[in-house]
């Protein structure tokens, strides 16, 4: 047994990790006590960016590029701007024995209980809730490199029913004239979001997503969601240890969507003809500790800004649209900082929209507005804690909150200007027994508070009607599922 | 629920968190300290010294956790989980055997040797450059690999290598290392075209047993220990230690060591060099006039 680490490199057996299990298990009681719980609805799919191929084909573990699977740290960071490679001259596949193959697999069966309030059913006005036992979306990744400096992405990502879409796809050429300051991508792909919601450590049906990514004015038809992949090109670039990154993107209007849609499911609307564009720097940087010791860690800050535009109305052919036209901008920007404190990383995020007019009253652009329509505004942001025990441990909890700075008309809900203001409240735990260089294998633990102004809920279960639309509608989920890739 | 019962859940949780962590702190702490009665080194005094940086061997310990238990294994024997699959195999550390050093062979490497290949990793091996973990955590994990070994508290690190400024890069230069490269017989393991195929170079093993192959210098791949010439004088003049790379310190000048310096780099024909512009215009010129490198050139290469 080794001395120095008891456990070996694995502490699933210590006296520690079964203390954790016990606390994951009262943490789960207490949001359960803590939760007028009632309700399920299928998990969001394509959050997954934890390749065990690459620690396959390098041989190490997955907190080497993780702080926590699927987030990266630094050294994952620079891992992925560097085309998923090493750089040890190891990285063509070439080198590669030929019985390897880059692909991972990610499901999580999980049971979950759901429940929203302020729901209209045909009986009557009350709480909807559902519970059971259920399963993700599956993703079937594969990334890696083609040649030296070529990578590529391909995740076909099913939903709970086995519906696939193409989550990403993309082939990067990495490292240009010899430079990493240099990098294109093309394809459809994760915008370089600095906290990615993509590799975050949250499932719930509430938990699993920023509310703010994809967050717009209530009423607006901008179908945008900054977390969403968009498919465009990226010239990219960063320093060689990655503490300085920026992206530059070119994107089609269309919100990821192929096939000249604004979706990557079959039926979705068409899309326009334009272009959007998103800007992101990020810089790092070493925080000094006191005297004696060594460090806080790697704090980083960053900038983003989105600009782009959407239809206000369609060409269409038997009433059926074709293309969407007459084109109105919106924007989004922001800031946001990884900071970090010994085991305790601090993810805080900010987010300004805006809207044009047109966006947020239904009219084409071709037209008037209306008396008294404003530009569609909001802000609001969240801070993310993660408190790592070890790199098989790590508490999580999060904040969020939007409000709408401005309606596109102050009449909605009770005229107060409120309506679709969201507080957010997310607390879980991760604990990984298996971190292999072939495989993974994390309990998720997570309870997940949401409360809406007058408004549906963007994640949980809900009827598709407010029964007061001047009421809070409150949405909570309870989530425990076993998140595994290999 | 109303707006104070959801704050009073979030306080709430807040306070179930933090006693979490902390307690689950304390416990982790317990778990990885070093049993007394097993006589493992304590870990917490020791220390390693980079270009003013103080690295500390606790807070390696859960940087080597995170980054380095997988290959080098949690005794640091470099029996990690995926050994097995690791060709060349990872350090024992347990061993204090270091392959790049600029101390003499036999000796401890300095605390800077160790941050060196750290910040650098060994190209064509699983090791990787760790550039993207702060100078601060190299050197905390510099410490803590010191802490794998008893040399470490008996030795001291040898006196690094004194290099000499390069001599002027001529082709009397590249000639005499090209003499010694065959009176030294490095062609032996490294071919007669530095190729990796000489005649001993099947035959390789490390200190461990394993098989070892020799450089390829015509690959252009850069140097395990660095891609200067400085570091390719300091590799010879220091040798590999653990595997069949001697040290040339006691046999050669240092004037000499840069003239051999000089011929490595014509053997790298797959790197554009100013050594290989020359050579290839000498070689047009007097090419029939060299006697090849090998068993046959006993009287010298030239």
């Amino acid at each position: 047994m080794s001395k120095k680490f008891p456990e070996g490199a694995n502490p699933m057996n210590t006296k520690c990790s079964r203390w954790k299990t016990i606390l994951t298990c009262a943490f789960l009681l207490i949001a359960i006590a803590l939760c007028d719980v009632r309700s399920a609805s299928a998990l969001p799919a394509g959050k997954v960016m934890a390749i065990p191929a690459f620690a396959r084909k390098y041989g190490l573990p997955c907190s080497a590029c993780h702080t926590a699977w699927p987030e990266l740290n630094n050294f994952g960071q620079v891992f992925r701007d560097n085309g998923y490679q090493l750089m040890n001259d190891r990285d063509s596949p070439i080198w590669q024995n030929p019985s390897y193959f880059p692909i991972s697999f990610r499901i999580t069966p999980s049971w979950h209980r759901e429940t929203t309030t302020n729901q209209a059913f045909d009986t009557g006005n009350g709480t909807f809730t559902q519970a059971g036992f259920d399963l993700s979306g599956m993703d079937l990744w594969s990334a890696g490199t083609i040649y030296k400096n070529i990578s590529f992405v391909l995740l076909p990502s099913s939903d709970p029913t086995a519906v696939w879409h193409f989550e990403a796809a993309f082939i990067r050429f990495d490292n240009l004239k010899g430079s990493p300051w240099l990098n294109l991508r093309f394809g459809r792909f994760e915008m370089d979001n600095m906290i990615s919601e993509k590799r975050f450590l949250f499932l719930s049906d509430n938990g699993g997503l920023y509310q703010i990514y994809h967050f717009n004015v209530p009423g607006s038809t901008n179908n945008f969601g900054y977390g969403d992949n968009q498919i465009g090109v990226e010239l990219a670039g960063h320093s060689a240890n990655s503490y300085t990154r920026y992206s530059v993107a070119v994107l089609s209007s269309n919100e990821g969507g192929v096939n000249f849609t604004t979706d990557v499911v079959p039926g979705a609307p068409p899309s326009n003809r334009s272009y959007d564009v998103n800007l992101a720097f990020s810089q790092a940087f070493n925080a000094p500790g006191p005297p004696g010791e060594s460090g806080f860690g790697q704090e980083r800050i960053g900038a983003f800004a989105y600009i782009g535009q959407r239809p206000t109305s369609y060409l269409t052919e038997g009433g059926a649209p074709l293309v969407g036209i007459d084109n109105k901008p919106f924007y989004r920007v922001g800031f946001a900082a990884d900071l970090s404190y010994k085991n305790l990383e601090l993810l805080p995020l900010f987010m300004y929209g805006h809207d044009n007019p047109y966006l947020g009253t239904l009219v084409p652009s071709t037209q008037a507005l209306p008396l008294g329509a404003e530009a569609p505004t909001f802000y609001g942001g969240f801070l993310e804690a993660h408190y790592y025990f070890n790199p098989q441990n790590v508490a999580l909890a999060r904040f969020e909150q939007i409000n709408v700075g401005q309606q596109a008309f102050n009449n909605l809900g009770d005229g107060s200007g409120s309506n679709g203001n969201i507080t957010a409240l997310t607390f879980g735990y991760r604990w990984y027994p298996i971190m292999f260089s072939r495989g993974g294998l994390a309990l998720d633990a997570e309870f997940s508070r949401v409360r809406t102004i007058g408004q549906e809920p963007l994640g949980g279960i809900s009827t598709g009607t407010v029964a007061d639309p001047t009421a809070a509608t409150w949405s909570n989920s309870i989530y425990l599922g076993f998140d595994f890739d290999f | 629920m109303t707006l104070k019962k959801f704050a009073v859940t979030f306080a709430l949780g807040s306070v179930v968190l933090l006693t979490a962590g902390a307690t689950a702190s304390t416990a982790q702490s317990h778990v990885n300290s070093p049993d007394p009665l097993l006589g493992a080194p304590s870990v917490a005094s020791e220390t390693s010294n980079i270009n003013g940086i103080t690295g500390h061997a606790e807070s390696g310990k859960h940087l080597y956790r995170r980054f380095c238990i997988g290959c080098h294994g949690p005794d640091g024997n470099g029996q990690g989980m995926n050994a097995p699959w690791i060709d060349p195999q990872p350090r024992d550390f347990t061993e204090a055997t270091f392959k790049c050093r600029s101390t003499p062979t036999g000796t401890l490497p300095t605390d800077e040797d160790l941050y060196n290949a750290v910040t650098r990793g060994f190209v064509t091996t699983a090791m990787p450059s760790w550039r993207p973990l702060s100078p601060q955590q190299r050197a905390d994990l510099v410490a803590f690999i010191k802490t794998w070994s008893p040399r470490w508290a008996k030795e001291k690190p040898g006196a690094s290598l004194n290099i000499p400024p390069e001599t002027p890069i001529t082709i009397e230069s590249i000639l005499h290392g090209r003499e010694l490269y065959q009176k030294l017989e490095c062609w032996k393991c490294h071919g007669p075209e530095g190729h990796a195929d000489g005649p001993s170079a099947a035959t390789l093993t490390d200190s461990k047993g394993n098989p070892i192959k020799p450089f390829n210098f015509s690959t252009g791949e850069r140097f395990m220990c660095g891609d200067t010439n400085r570091d390719l004088y300091r590799i010879f003049m220091t040798g590999l230690d653990g595997s069949p790379m001697p040290s040339f310190a006691d046999v050669i000048q240092p004037n000499d060591a840069w003239d051999l310096v000089h011929f490595l780099r014509t053997l790298q024909v797959a790197l554009p060099n100013q050594e290989l512009t020359l050579w290839q215009s000498y070689r047009a010129a007097h090419g029939k006039d060299l006697k090849p490198i090998g068993p046959d050139a006993a009287g010298g290469a030239q």
